[in-house]
């Protein structure tokens, strides 16, 4: 009986028929949603419509109420690479009796409130006409459709039309036309779309932008053929100049390396497919999806196989940085002749990447052997995206191209703020109502060119978030350009937040946490609220405030930013704290003794505080700790030799060391002990690898042990763990390990990376609480 | 930047000092003289421009190699007055002592002021002393005011850069100020350097005298070339840049930064001169800096560019540019 009546009733509900109206926003506009709408509504056997409103895109559709309900939890899931939802509201409207679907081109196409997509990498679709003889396409370089392509990259202006991207002055032909304005096409409103005739095209130029012209029907085979030979060949991509050469050619490599002043920073490769990447590292599903998905990000994975890879590709880091081809240029470049490419963006050492043709051939001299250009003019420079995988998720170290600027959702509402994001590592942010939109990278904010980027980037995000918030966040630091910059804007308010309450602040906003949570901010340096230099923070925070709950024992560095070059100095800071006057003699025993001549004068130094600020950094731990056990005294760049300790600590830990607590008003973690420790394991001739990885251990534990006196003390059972320190995989994942063994709901960063990349939207989330307390004590 | 109190970096040279004068003795004072904020201030009084500066001298240690708080107070003031083009005429000297002071350091120091004054030229007409009781001043502080006359026809000032102007120092940099350092009791360092302590007024005369096409000059003291160079491109609008292969820096000197961590750049000169002038007269005056005792190493070390606002460019050794700010005179690591 029961059977009977249960098939009576949902032969009952089969038959009965909806017609919902559905609302789509967000990223829905260019990419290829009308299309994808119809397909689904036309598997669903759905009648009704779909088209563009100035809101996103509305559909109705009409059928029985299973595969309406089917239609629309299919929907979000299956979404068009290049879209993005960041709403869908459905509602029952009366029915029409429709049975066919339609598409309906609206006049009002790409209202400005829609969304500017990032750029994806090349689809499938395409490669197949790519590669395909027969096609129209085949082995053009700048096909794309509404799934992929450039679309960031090419705006001069908001909303994203033809007219508005640098692809205007290529009007489409016939055959282009008919596809772009044909709704069931692959290629309706794909703005970019182009082909062979009416398209951009590519050419290759000696070192001083003269076509080479016995070659200029080939540029590819013959940038081929100079990259074969060891040449360097600046490459016009999506989001700017890349300088490539062969990646198993050592000598082109270092050739690079001394013409570009990057003497040791790990350089990206972008290797021709999966089995040439499975070769130099270790990639495992998750890399693989990451390596495949259409932001094609740099992924930073475990390193082997040397043999290769030329070594100066990335000397002294566990990792390489891998990518697949994203432009259809890539794969042409790629295709035969050349497995792997080294692709470092083009400029001088910590300048942005640099854009244009004549900008590049004037920025590059004496750099770039050739050029390999085109005329699809960049407007707006995007950098490589940089991601990890760790903890079974992506973890971002730099978002840039493939992602920004794609908002960040958040979980509640916020008044409109511009957060200019901080020194290094920059990206600003913008918020409004429940999105966070951040800019793409920016970079360090030391060169001309950088602050030029960052005014850019400042005008480009007010007009995608179609918002000019009078209310400003910057950093605490006086220093920064960032606050400087914020002092001359003409906003009406500028709220300064603190460096580690922003990583803080930033985590929480991606995790929707609004309470008080622990956060633990480990990093370099950032100016604190007693002016010294903070870089080991455990912070009780909610988004408006913070108590520093605890933190490292400070001590002094030497020669303060020089310190960051030399991680001598801080080794022998840490020494003669541990060891108070004899630490000349224990230093004199250990490999950076060869800076024993300098001892004297920064012991002096240090106890007279010239130029020896107090920092409880934690990033300047690990360069004490490198230092100590000999792997490296002097830096190239930041953070170098806390990723070559890194690289050490593969080995499972065997023991921990121990560490002091001191409770007081604050809790101090005194890290001495763990490094006298280390000393006498360094001087009794255990090996480096052991040490490193133990040192890993112990540190976790000790952060770890921290946070839970301060829950003790608080009752709070949420961590939320931020700062540059945590780019380190072997850190991160023992971390929160140990604090989920405590107990701890642990909370990582989602979409943004947990270096300086993530302190605009923290600054922002945070001044607009602020805000609101405010508004709401009135 | 708010602060209820003075801090040290108020008195350091940049960017605080620099507040501190624009926030609150500007705009009590305020007057057409003041407000150019040059090194000394420029009256007409009938068909005769005077420049008229002041300074304090409150360093230590009070003897260096090189000179001491006497020659350098006497130097100091001299230096204020040629940078606006102005022939230092006469002088004050005003002396605040601690009880107990050494009567014999007194007499040292106030005979090396009479020879710096005799060797520039200058005689000190007037002055005044004060006594505090121990522990309100640190030894002894001495003021200085100076007068002089200007004959240059056209003005020295910020407002008189043009774009294309040629930037020139006349010797090796951050002198003073790592000899200061190097002397600092505590850090018990060895070295041979010395300070640059020297009056300006003849080097300056001579340059003046040979070329019309003189635009701007400073000392850069207190503060060393980046303050006075990032002020005047703030002040101007105008970019500078400057290479740094170009800069004169001594072996001892950078050596001693490195090791510090500082930079030469924002170290104190106290007998060097930065000049701006029209290109077609750098080498010119390069060649009389180089004739004179005081500007054998002189150097151009950059140009004036764009009115693009971008500030102090500093085009590196590896080929790379940055910019340089002006200094907060507080030292709190930017990297993170
Ligand atoms: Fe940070
Ligand atoms: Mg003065
Ligand atoms: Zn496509
Ligand atoms: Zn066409």
């Amino acid at each position: 009986m029961a059977c009977r009546t249960d098939r009576g009733l949902s032969q009952f509900m089969s038959r009965k028929i909806r017609r919902v109206r559905c609302l789509f926003t967000g990223i829905v506009q260019g990419v290829g949603f009308r299309p994808y709408i119809y397909r689904m509504a036309t598997n669903y056997s759905l009648g009704g419509f779909v088209c563009n409103i100035p809101e996103g895109v509305v559909a109705e559709v009409e059928g029985t109420a299973p595969q309406i309900e089917a239609f629309l939890s299919a929907v979000p899931k299956e979404l068009p690479p290049a879209a993005a939802l960041t709403a869908l509201s459905n509602t029952d409207v009366s029915l029409l009796g429709e049975t066919e679907f339609q598409i309906i081109s609206s006049r009002a196409e790409g209202n400005k409130a829609v969304l500017i997509a990032p750029d994806i990498a090349v689809c499938e679709n395409c490669l197949r006409e790519f590669r395909d003889p027969g096609d129209r396409r085949y082995r053009y370089p700048f096909i794309n459709c509404t799934d992929c392509g450039p679309r960031l990259t090419i705006i001069r202006d908001v909303p994203y039309d033809r007219e508005k991207t640098s692809m205007a002055c290529f009007p489409l032909c016939p055959q282009c036309r008919a596809e772009y304005e044909n709704p069931a096409n692959r290629r309706f409103h794909a703005e970019p779309n182009a082909c062979p005739s009416c398209g951009p095209k590519l050419w290759l130029t000696d070192e001083n932008g003269t076509p080479f012209s016995d070659d200029f029907n080939d540029p590819i085979a013959k940038a081929i053929e100079l990259l074969s030979k060891g040449k360097i060949l600046a490459v016009k991509g999506l989001g700017g100049f890349h300088l490539a050469v062969d990646a198993t050619d050592e000598g082109a490599v270092r050739r690079l390396r001394s013409r570009k002043y990057r003497e040791e920073k790990p350089l990206a490769v972008m290797v021709r497919d999966l089995e040439a990447a499975s070769k130099i590292a270790e990639i495992g599903d998750r890399e693989r999806k990451l390596l495949f998905s259409p932001q094609r990000p740099i992924v930073l994975c475990r390193k082997r196989g040397a043999k290769e890879i030329a070594p100066s590709v990335a000397p002294g880091v566990p990792d390489r940085g891998i990518m697949l081809p994203y432009t259809p240029l890539h794969y042409l470049l790629l295709e035969n002749t050349l497995s792997a490419l080294v692709m470092t963006s083009a400029n001088q050492s910590d300048e942005p990447i640099c854009i244009g043709n004549r900008e590049a051939l004037k920025r590059l001299k004496g750099i770039a052997d050739a050029y390999l250009l085109h005329n699809r003019d960049i407007l707006v420079r995007c950098d490589d995206s940089v991601a990890t995988v760790t903890q079974g998720k992506t973890f971002m170290i730099r978002r840039s191209r493939g992602y920004a600027p794609k908002p960040i959702p958040l979980l509640r509402s916020c008044p409109n703020v511009l957060a200019l994001g901080p020194q290094l590592k920059t990206t600003l942010c913008i918020l409004k109502g429940n999105l966070a939109y951040l800019s793409p990278h920016i970079g360090d904010m030391d060169t001309p060119e950088a602050r030029k980027f960052h005014q850019e980037s400042l005008q480009l995000m007010e007009r995608i978030a179609q918002c000019r918030p009078d209310v400003l966040a910057c950093d605490l630091h006086p220093a920064y350009y960032t606050t400087r910059l914020a002092e001359e804007l003409p906003h009406r308010t500028v709220l300064r937040i603190q460096h580690h309450h922003a990583h803080i602040v930033s985590a929480m906003a991606e995790n929707g946490l609004t309470g008080k949570v622990i956060g633990l901010a480990m990093d370099g340096t950032g100016y604190g609220t007693d002016g010294t230099a903070w870089g080991c923070e455990f912070l009780l925070a909610d988004e408006v405030d913070f108590q520093r709950a605890g933190h490292l024992r400070p001590y002094p560095l030497p020669g303060s930013d020089r310190a960051v070059r030399e991680p001598w100095r801080a080794a022998v800071s840490l020494l003669r704290e541990s060891y108070g006057e004899f630490w000349r003699e224990i230093a004199g025993n250990l490999p950076l003794k060869d800076h024993a001549p300098h001892f004297e004068l920064l012991d002096k130094m240090m106890a007279h505080g010239l130029n020896s600020p107090p920092t409880s950094s934690l990033g300047r731990v690990f360069d004490a700790v490198a230092a100590l056990l000999g792997i490296r005294q002097v830096v190239n760049f930041e953070g170098q030799a806390a990723m070559a300790l890194e690289a050490m600590a593969s080995a499972p830990a065997e023991k921990t060391y121990t560490f002091d607590i001191f409770e007081g008003d604050r809790i101090v973690l005194d890290l001495r002990p763990l490094i006298r420790a280390i000393v006498q394991e360094q001087l009794s001739g255990r090996e480096p690898q052991k040490i490193a990885s133990d040192f890993h251990r112990t540190l976790s534990r000790a952060l770890a042990a921290v946070t839970a006196k301060i829950r003790m003390r608080t009752g709070i059972e949420k961590a939320v763990l931020s700062g540059g320190c945590f780019q380190n995989r072997i850190l991160l994942d023992s971390v929160a390990r140990e604090l989920e063994q405590e107990g701890f709901a642990v909370y990582l960063h989602r979409d943004l990376p947990p270096n300086d990349g993530c302190i605009a939207l923290g600054q922002a989330v945070a001044a607009a609480a602020r805000m609101e307390r405010q508004e709401a004590g009135r | 930047m708010d602060h209820d109190r003075i801090l040290l970096e108020h008195g350091g040279g940049g960017l605080l000092s620099h507040e501190l004068v624009t926030g609150i003795f500007l705009p009590l004072f305020r007057n057409a003289c003041l407000e150019r904020l040059e090194d000394s201030a420029v009256i007409t009084l009938g068909d005769r421009k005077l420049c008229f500066t002041t300074d304090s001298y409150v360093i230590d240690p009070l003897f260096f190699p090189g000179g001491d708080i006497g020659s350098l107070a006497v130097h100091g003031t001299i230096n204020d007055l040629s940078v606006c083009g102005g022939k230092p005429l006469m002088m004050s000297a005003g002396f605040i002592l601690e009880e107990g002071f050494p009567m014999e350091d007194l007499r040292r120091i106030s005979r090396s002021m009479a020879e710096a004054a005799q060797k520039a030229g200058v005689s000190i007409v007037t002055g005044d002393t004060k006594v505090v009781a121990r522990g309100a001043a640190d030894g002894l502080f001495i003021n200085t005011s100076g007068v002089g006359i200007i004959e240059y026809p056209s003005p020295l000032s910020v407002a008189s850069i043009e774009p294309g102007d040629a930037v020139i120092v006349s010797g090796t940099i951050g002198d003073h100020g790592a000899t200061v350092l190097s002397k600092r009791r505590e850090l018990g360092l060895i070295s041979e350097i010395r300070s640059d302590s020297a009056p300006l007024n003849g080097l300056i005369g001579s340059i003046l005298e040979a070329s019309p096409n003189v635009h701007c000059m400073r000392d850069p003291t207190r503060g060393g070339l980046g303050a006075i160079l990032a002020e005047i491109a703030a002040q101007s609008g105008f970019r500078i840049t400057i290479e740094e292969t170009k800069l004169p820096v001594r072996e001892e000197v950078r050596g001693i930064c490195e090791i510090l961590g500082f930079d030469p750049l924002f170290l104190a000169n106290e007998g060097k001169v930065a000049v701006f002038c029209s290109p077609a007269d750098a080498c010119l005056i390069l060649d009389k800096m180089k004739n004179h005792e005081y500007g054998r190493d002189a150097a151009l070390i950059g140009f004036v560019g764009k009115r693009n606002g971008e500030g102090l460019i500093l085009n590196t050794s590896v080929g790379g540019s940055r910019v340089v700010d002006l200094p907060l005179g507080e030292l709190v690591p930017r990297i993170c």
